[in-house]
Parts: structure tokens; C-alpha cells; sequence
């Protein structure tokens, strides 16, 4: 959407590396990076991905939004080659994850979930052990440590053990460490959890510099500024399946209104309103604390609503967001 | 530039020990001086020559026993802690196989750390052995390899229970229960004959027995029977061999989900 104006303009050099714009000629022009159908993983009895189907194309920014458990670790997991599928078709960079996955992750860059930093070793260190894995000399690997350390503004303390790092250089410091092998695909599992603001919009920059420069993105959220900041297509995922798919405009011109008026009611009156919302927009949202309006004028549902005799303690129009198409398809909200 | 299977793992064990080394290395000689000066020399001066071996002085029977146990003691750690947090604080090994590495560059890798390891510890008690006059043959050195494959023979099973742990409290239960009547009654401070024969027949069973019988023999150079030594040795190798294969499958169910 409007990422690049929203995003403070940290300058950075940027590091000479190649990053990969398309999928190489090995796994044949115009396929899809990533490829699913009937992706299913199932943990004894329970299922953790139920049958999901998703493409992600070179050089796109796909992510999945969704609550936690939803699914989208398990998902995040089969495509890094580290879980095995239970059943469906799962290809990555044309290649089958049960039968290459070595040669796969030898392409691919992986931002788990929580950091998994060696923390007995420096800042340099963990990024030369880590191109080490990748069969990468510590020559190379230095080299690329030093940029990379530039590109994520931690070189001033590359000699420093990880341990006392704070959340936001840790989490750059993976970011960093995954592109040690210069990946095609760049996976993100939650990159921000966590992290306070300002640490989430350093991160959401080089994330943005990363994309522009085509590699490709794949993330999991359950932010959904985060979403619409990075995510040139998304799909929600609600209880192991994928519920809704598209740009984050589609999905919120195809779920929700284009403004959601916000009414907050003194304790004890939301309950009493009985039906005297009814007609103010497309759609009423009852949440715990607020009624929320659905209407493509926010500001004529505010005065409508006045007109009626109701008195809320707060009115607020804002434009409508991912977090709405969430509620609408799921009846919850993303982050409870 | 393609290498071994582990020898990426066993890279990252030595990197991590060039910044810890300092702290481990004065315990590593501190503790068979301290061990030898006080059950071998001062100690041992109470107890009467020994029958066994051509009759050497308890020193000399207590060393290489020392030595096998302490090689015991040093592996059961290194396979317990360091790799629960590869598993469960650091997560260094969820990192790992998000590469190219796999589950068997880390079981095997673990085991060239251990042999590493191993070796530099086992080599200063030897060193420390023959300044103490513990050693009475050319052959010790071969004490030397026999005491890293007893440690092994401890190693790889307790790296294939580790990875089967959610809980770092089971570990001191394997040092109360495990390593520590091992230490006692595997012939480590006397010979197994002083024991009660049903329990003597329970120490054939136990590694540290073959691996200390196997370590004295070559240490004392007496008692070197092939077929007895070869028994020993097979016994260190199946365990050690065993473990590893249990290994696989363990760090496997629990990285591979």
C-alpha cells in the first residue's frame, strides 16, 4: 500500500550483495517459488495445516496473516524443509522439500520465530559460523558479514557477545544472519514480535529494502500494519485453513467498508442498545469493549447515529484495515 | 568445498571453545593433581602392595582408573547441558538444520567435539600421570585412545537421551544415580573381585569397567591378555556405536517435527 511514505527514511549503505530477483534457470522460468496444494500437516491428532493452497511468485512479498496457532509456523516450517508434510504437493524453487532439502536451504534465508542465536559467541562470529553451514569460506563470509552488518546498522558492535543485545539488534542481527548465503527467498516467521515501535520500523525498512531490491518475501503476522507495510499479497489464515487471499486493498475492499465508524458506549449501555445501531452502515460489529460500523461514509454514520438520541463517550472514523477483514471472516480479532 | 558430515557442527564446538577455553583449563589439571596427590599418593600410602598387576603401588592402580572416569564424567557433561541448549535456550541447533546441515552433521558432529574433547583432558591427566610416577610401561600411551572411547561409549547415549529431554532437571538424576556409582564401584578406586559376586557380574555390564580394565592394563603394562583387551574394546566400541544410531533417531523426532 503506502509503505515507503510511512516508514522513517533510515539511510544505510546498502550492501553490494546479489540478491536474486527470479528463481534461476534450474527450476525453469515462470514457475512459482513456492508452489502448495493440499499442504496438510497433522500432529497425531491434531491438525495444524489443513489442506491450504498458495503460490508465491519471484520477487513477491507474500505473507500470512493470522492468530496464533493458526497454522502459519507449521506452514513456515514445511517451507523451510525442516517439517515434513503430512500430505499434499509442497514444491520450493521447483524442488521437492522431502527429496532436496539440502539443496533447497542451501537457497533459502530463514528468520525464525524466536531467535536462535548463538550466544555464546560474538556478533561477527555468529554470521561466520552461520556462512560456515552454508559451506561459505570465512574469507567470503567475512566480507559478507561486514556488509551485512552495515545493512543492519550493527557493525559497531560486531566484537560484542550477543547475549547483552537488546530484542530489536538481536532480531536484526537474524535478519542479517539469513542472508549470509545471499537467499532467493527470505522466510520471516512474526519478524516484529516483540519488538518496540521504533525497533519494528528499523526492521520493516530493511525489510523494505530487501523487496525492493527482488528478493523474495514470505512472512507470518499477526500485525496487520505489519501486513499492509509489507505484504504485496496475503493470505488469512484462521484455524489451519486459508479463509480469504489477495493484495491487503482487495481484501479490504472485498471484506469491509472503506471507513469503520468506532462508537464506545458508557459501561453497561452497549448491552441495552437493542437494535438502534441497525441500518447506520453495511455491517455491525459488537466487541467487548466498542460497536463498530461498517459504512463507506464514517463521518454521515457519526451523524446518523447522533440523530437517533445516542450518546457514545467516543466516536472515532478511521479507515478500515486488515484487522476488519480478520473480524469480519472470522469473528475474532487478530491479537487477543 | 564439500567436507565430512559434521565437520561443520565440530567447527562450531571449537569456536565456541576458543572463547570458553580459559575457563575449563585450570579444572582440567587441577583436578588429577589434586585426585592423584590425595587417594593416590597420600592415600595409598595406607594400603598395602597390590596383589593384582605384579603387585604395583595403588597409585599406579588408581590412575588409569581415575583417568577413565574422568573421561566418563567429562563426556556424560559435555552430552548433557551444552546440548540441552542447543535443543531448548539457544536453539542453535533449530538454526542448524534451517541450512544445509542435517541431523546426522549434528549427531556426528557432536562426536568429533567429543573426541576433541576428550583427548585434550584425557592427555593432561596422562601428563599429569607421568609426572606423578604413574605409569610403569611404553604402552601407557595407548591409555590414551582406550580412555577417549570409554568417554565416547558414555557420550552418545547420553547425547541420544539428552535430545529426548524437555526438563534440564533430569540431568543431575543421571550424576546421582548413573556417573557417580560408576565412579564408585567399576573398579575405578579396587578391583571388582572385592565386591560381592552378583554385583561384580553387574559391573561386566558397565562401560566404565572394560574402559578402566582396558586403560590399566596399558598403563601398567601387565595383564595384556588380546582377546581380554579385544573383549574391552568391542564392548566401548558397540556402546559407543549403538548410541550413535540411537542418537540419529532422537535428535531426528525431536528437530524434525
Amino acid at each position: 500500500m503506502f509503505q515507503a511514505a510511512s516508514i522513517p527514511n533510515l539511510a544505510g549503505a546498502g550492501p553490494r550483495l546479489r540478491y536474486h530477483a527470479a528463481v534461476s534457470t534450474e527450476s525453469g522460468i515462470g514457475e512459482p517459488m513456492i508452489h502448495a496444494r493440499g499442504l496438510t500437516k497433522r500432529f497425531g491428532n491434531f491438525t495444524a495445516v489443513d489442506g491450504v493452497d498458495f503460490d508465491v511468485a519471484a520477487g513477491e512479498s507474500f505473507g500470512f496473516l493470522g492468530p496464533n496457532g493458526a497454522g502459519k509456523t507449521s506452514t513456515m516450517r514445511m517451507i523451510g524443509c525442516v517439517s515434513p508434510r503430512t500430505d499434499g504437493d509442497l514444491g520450493v524453487l521447483g524442488m521437492d522439500p522431502e527429496e532436496n532439502g539440502p539443496r533447497i536451504r542451501a537457497r533459502l534465508g530463514v528468520v525464525p520465530q524466536t531467535d536462535t542465536l548463538d550466544t555464546e559467541l560474538t556478533v561477527l562470529e555468529n554470521l561466520l559460523i552461520y556462512g560456515r553451514y552454508f559451506d561459505i569460506s570465512y574469507r567470503e563470509a567475512g566480507q559478507r558479514a561486514t556488509e551485512l552488518l552495515e545493512f543492519v546498522q550493527l557493525n559497531e558492535r560486531r566484537n560484542d557477545l550477543v547475549e547483552p543485545l537488546s530484542g530489536g539488534m538481536k532480531r536484526r542481527l537474524t535478519i542479517a544472519r539469513a542472508l549470509i548465503n545471499e537467499p532467493e527467498v527470505l522466510l520471516l516467521d512474526e519478524p516484529t514480535t516483540g519488538l518496540d515501535p521504533q525497533a519494528r520500523h528499523l526492521v520493516w525498512d530493511r525489510l523494505y529494502r530487501l523487496k525492493q531490491r527482488g528478493t523474495t518475501l514470505v512472512l507470518t503476522t499477526h500485525y496487520m500494519d505489519e501486513a499492509e507495510q509489507l505484504c504485496d499479497r496475503l493470505v488469512v489464515m484462521d484455524k489451519a485453513k486459508i479463509v480469504a487471499e489477495g493484495s491487503p486493498r482487495a481484501l479490504i475492499e472485498k471484506y469491509a467498508t472503506r471507513e469503520v465508524l468506532e462508537l464506545r458506549f458508557p459501561v453497561g449501555v452497549q448491552e441495552t442498545l437493542n437494535g438502534q445501531l441497525e441500518g447506520l452502515g453495511e455491517r455491525i460489529e459488537h466487541l467487548p469493549d466498542r460497536v463498530l460500523v461498517y459504512a463507506a461514509d464514517g463521518e454521515a454514520a457519526a451523524v446518523a447515529a447522533h440523530d437517533r438520541g445516542l450518546r457514545p463517550e467516543s466516536v472515532l472514523v478511521r479507515r478500515s484495515s486488515l484487522e476488519d477483514v480478520f473480524l469480519r471472516l472470522t469473528g475474532r480479532t487478530l491479537v487477543d | 568445498m564439500t567436507t565430512f558430515v559434521g565437520a561443520r557442527k565440530l567447527e562450531h564446538s571449537l569456536m565456541v571453545y576458543r572463547r570458553i577455553w580459559r575457563g575449563t583449563f585450570f579444572g582440567t589439571i587441577l583436578s588429577p593433581i589434586l585426585y592423584l596427590s590425595a587417594m593416590g599418593v597420600a592415600l595409598g600410602s595406607l594400603v598395602p602392595q597390590m596383589t593384582q598387576f605384579g603387585g604395583v603401588p595403588y597409585l599406579v592402580f588408581l590412575a588409569p582408573g581415575l583417568l577413565c572416569a574422568q573421561a566418563m564424567q567429562t563426556a556424560t557433561i559435555e552430552s548433557s547441558w551444552p546440548l540441552f541448549a542447543g535443543f531448548k535456550w539457544n536453539k542453535t541447533f533449530e538454526a542448524m538444520i534451517g541450512t544445509p546441515q542435517g541431523v546426522r552433521d549434528i549427531v556426528l558432529g557432536h562426536l568429533y567435539w567429543l573426541v576433541v574433547r576428550l583427548s585434550i583432558v584425557t592427555g593432561i591427566f596422562l601428563a599429569v600421570m607421568v609426572v606423578f610416577g604413574a605409569v610403569s610401561s611404553a604402552t601407557f600411551i595407548l591409555a590414551w585412545p582406550a580412555a577417549v572411547l570409554t568417554g565416547v561409549a558414555f557420550g552418545m547415549p547420553m547425547a541420544a537421551w539428552t535430545a529426548t529431554r524437555k526438563q534440564e532437571n533430569s540431568f543431575a538424576i543421571v550424576f546421582r544415580f548413573v556417573v557417580t556409582p560408576l565412579f564408585l564401584f567399576s573398579g575405578t578406586f579396587f578391583p571388582i573381585e572385592q565386591l560381592p559376586e552378583q554385583i561384580q557380574a553387574v559391573a561386566w555390564f558397565t562401560p566404565l569397567f572394560h574402559g578402566v580394565n582396558l586403560a590399566r592394563s596399558l598403563a601398567i603394562g601387565h595383564d595384556l591378555d588380546p582377546v581380554v583387551l579385544l573383549i574391552h574394546v568391542a564392548v566401548l566400541v558397540t556402546v559407543a556405536t549403538v548410541g550413535t544410531l540411537i542418537a540419529f533417531r532422537t535428535f531426528r523426532n525431536r528437530l524434525v517435527v
